[in-house]
């Protein structure tokens, strides 16, 4: 069987992974600003509108209120929306109907509904939008009960969980890092390519130290790693994915082998998913580790517009390098 | 009676043939209401209520313009809605009770009521919350052809949140199959209407999203019945949703703790006279004097039925504990 490939960027799979979805289940639809006619505001989602045509793929008001409840109301009495908020620092604009709404509508009906719909927002730092448009969101989720979050990283992981998240009965909150929309990757053509939600990608391997980290920093991570490996250190690095449901597994089975733990955030680290894993480990699992664990992560203030701010803001691959050190050392 | 609703009262004109069946159905919600003040003086409920005695006429009458198939949402001041549109008295009840045979088996409680089978998609402890909820119905019912119509309940104050903004103007423009009845009961919670709001009369708001705005006496079940009829048969034709204002009023406070002291002793004396039930039965009457016998009948049987509807509920166990780990997630 020849697996033929196609070599696209993270913002082009975004259209063939809803492109997928929408074919193989005729009860997907999707609907957002500027999504269908414009091909959306970064240019992710062309064609989609020219495939599916105007009844399934929908423009609508600058109204997060109603894209986000129309979503679930239209989950809840038969089809599997896909709603775009164009940056997720917007969901702020629509936080009620995400978190008291959408997160608790199958629980307070007794499990009478389920809510299979997907929002996709534009996440994260890097690119110069400022303060209400660089936030990585994905932390202010993490402590509502009901939602699903996934934060793919790479080409193959953006549209292999894109199926997954259509394909899921919950809802899901789909970030899409904006500082990574020209990374270059392959997917498969013509086959399923699902990721399963809850299940790390293992980057790389190596037995001094485990650094757990998403999106934008896995990259860094990766580079950190490489320098390391030039000073003989060899690291484990592991991408989550979805940070709800995680996959502790994946990390507690790499402590075993290296017993440093470095988690790398793009947040502030109060009330983060990092911090989140950090507090697992070492509560439930200190006799894996023979250094402290570090979290590695953004300053503690808003996201900064000038370059070289922004810059300092974000985590390094320097700061990766020197945590890792400073762990081994211990 | 004010001279400016959209209709004459037909109730003044006599009683229609199902007089007795509408009678029936209100004092259900009214006798249902009086028994939750009951059971909370005896510390049976937990938390708050929020009763719609005096209301009940607007929910009864809409639900008599639908049929199996159609969807409702409401507010927390849900239970007659609920009633109306099919829910059995003892599953509500069980749910204020927190028992495991209420309609979420005493996951949700007095806010929180859903019963799918009977095309009710739940009350909402947030004001204005479900609007879009609503419109999301009647995106399904639009897309999958199903020809339902999508209803949603809510408050004049619920007027003056941004999720009306966004639901009526979406629902519009997407020409969904949608109708708002808003309750204008002269409250927002403690506040007057003229207090919060600049206009009188809140059905001139749909002129803003391009749909029928009709003003209506809300304490006229038979004229809710046909202005909802009239509201349906547009939502059926693709013609697109209607406001419905309802006039009326909310013989008790906001809620629990609230008895309503702020309001005129002679505002409510007004209303009292126009009491829904005591409006009907007087049409009853003028049709034929001698039905003050079937009159008793029915409130006799209609009492016995709550009162059994009560003790059902209450012979209900509590829930297992180990059940609010359940529909969290599908």
């Amino acid at each position: 069987m020849s697996k033929t490939v196609a070599t696209l960027n993270y913002r082009q799979v975004i259209s063939k992974a809803i492109a997928a979805a929408m074919r193989e289940d005729s009860r997907v639809i999707f609907f957002g600003e500027d999504v269908a006619a414009a091909g959306g505001a970064f240019k992710s989602t062309p064609g989609l509108l020219e495939e599916f045509g105007p009844k399934r793929v929908r423009d609508t008001p600058i109204s997060e209120q109603a894209i986000v409840g129309t979503a679930l109301g239209s989950a809840i009495t038969g089809l599997r929306p896909i709603a775009e908020i164009m940056f997720a620092d917007f969901a702020g604009v629509c936080f009620d109907q995400i978190v008291n709404q959408v997160a608790k509508y199958r629980y307070l009906s007794a499990g009478q509904v389920t809510v299979p719909l997907v929002i996709r927002m534009s996440n994260g730092a890097g690119s110069g939008f400022g303060a209400q448009h660089s936030q990585p969101a994905e932390n202010w989720f993490l402590n509502v009960p009901g939602l699903k979050i996934v934060t793919p990283g790479t080409v193959e992981d953006l549209y292999g969980l894109m199926l997954s998240a259509v394909r899921d009965d919950n809802p899901v909150l789909f970030f899409e890092h904006k500082n990574l929309f020209s990374l270059k990757g392959s997917i498969p053509i013509g086959e399923a390519a699902e990721i399963p939600l809850g299940k790390a990608a293992i980057v790389r391997t190596g037995k001094d130290a485990t650094i757990v980290a998403n999106q934008q920093m896995r990259h860094y991570a990766a580079e950190a790693a490489v320098i390391l490996a030039s000073k003989g250190i060899e690291v484990t690095v592991i991408d989550p994915r979805t940070l709800v449901p995680f996959d502790d597994e994946a990390v507690l089975k790499s402590l075993q082998e290296t017993s440093r733990l470095v988690v790398v955030q793009e947040a502030p680290p109060s009330g983060s998913w990092g911090a989140s894993l950090i507090s697992r480990v070492v509560t439930e699992n200190m006799e894996l580790l023979d250094a402290p664990p570090a979290l590695v992560a953004a300053e503690e203030t808003p996201v900064p517009y000038a370059a070289a701010m922004e810059e300092e803001w974000l985590p390094s691959v320097d700061d990766i390098v020197t945590t890792v050190e400073k762990l081994i050392n211990y | 009676m004010n001279d400016d609703y959209c209709k004459m009262l037909s109730l003044t004109e006599g009683a229609p043939a199902d007089a007795e069946e509408l009678l029936a159905s209100m004092l259900s919600i009214r006798l249902f209401e009086d028994e939750v003040v009951s059971l909370f003086a005896k510390n049976l409920v937990r938390g708050s209520t929020h009763l719609c005695q005096g209301q009940e006429a607007i929910t009864v009458g809409i639900a008599g313009a639908l049929v199996p198939g159609d969807t409702m949402t409401c507010t927390y001041r849900g239970h007659g809605a609920t009633l109306a549109h099919g829910s059995a008295p003892a599953r509500a009840f069980a749910e204020i009770l927190g028992r495991s045979g209420g309609l979420s088996h005493g996951r949700g409680g007095s806010m929180h009521f859903t019963d799918m089978a009977n095309g009710i998609l739940g009350s909402n402890g947030i004001v204005g919350a479900h609007l879009p909820i609503t419109v999301g119905a009647a995106l399904s019912a639009s897309h999958l052809g199903t020809g339902a119509v999508s209803v949603a309940y809510f408050g004049d104050g619920a007027s003056n949140i941004g999720a009306f903004h966004e639901s009526l103007n979406l629902a519009s423009v997407w020409k969904l199959p949608a109708i708002f009845v808003l309750e204008n009961n002269q409250y927002g919670e403690y506040s007057a209407q003229a207090v919060t709001t600049p206009i009188r009369r809140l059905a001139d708001r749909a002129a803003a999203y391009g749909m029928p705005g009709v003003f209506v006496d809300g304490n006229d079940v038979v004229t809710m019945r046909e202005i909802g009829r009239e509201a349906v048969a547009r939502a059926r034709a693709g013609e697109g949703p209607t406001l419905i204002e309802a006039d009326t009023y909310r013989h008790s406070g906001h809620s629990r703790s609230d008895p309503g002291a702020y309001r005129p002793k002679e505002e409510v004396a007004l209303w009292l006279g126009r009491d829904p039930i005591t409006r009907l039965e007087q049409a009853i009457l003028r049709n034929n004097p001698e039905a003050s016998v079937n009159i008793e009948a029915i409130r006799q049987r209609v009492q016995k039925e709550i009162n059994e509807a009560r003790d059902l509920a209450l012979s209900w166990p509590e829930p297992p504990v180990e059940q609010r780990f359940e529909d969290i997630y599908a």
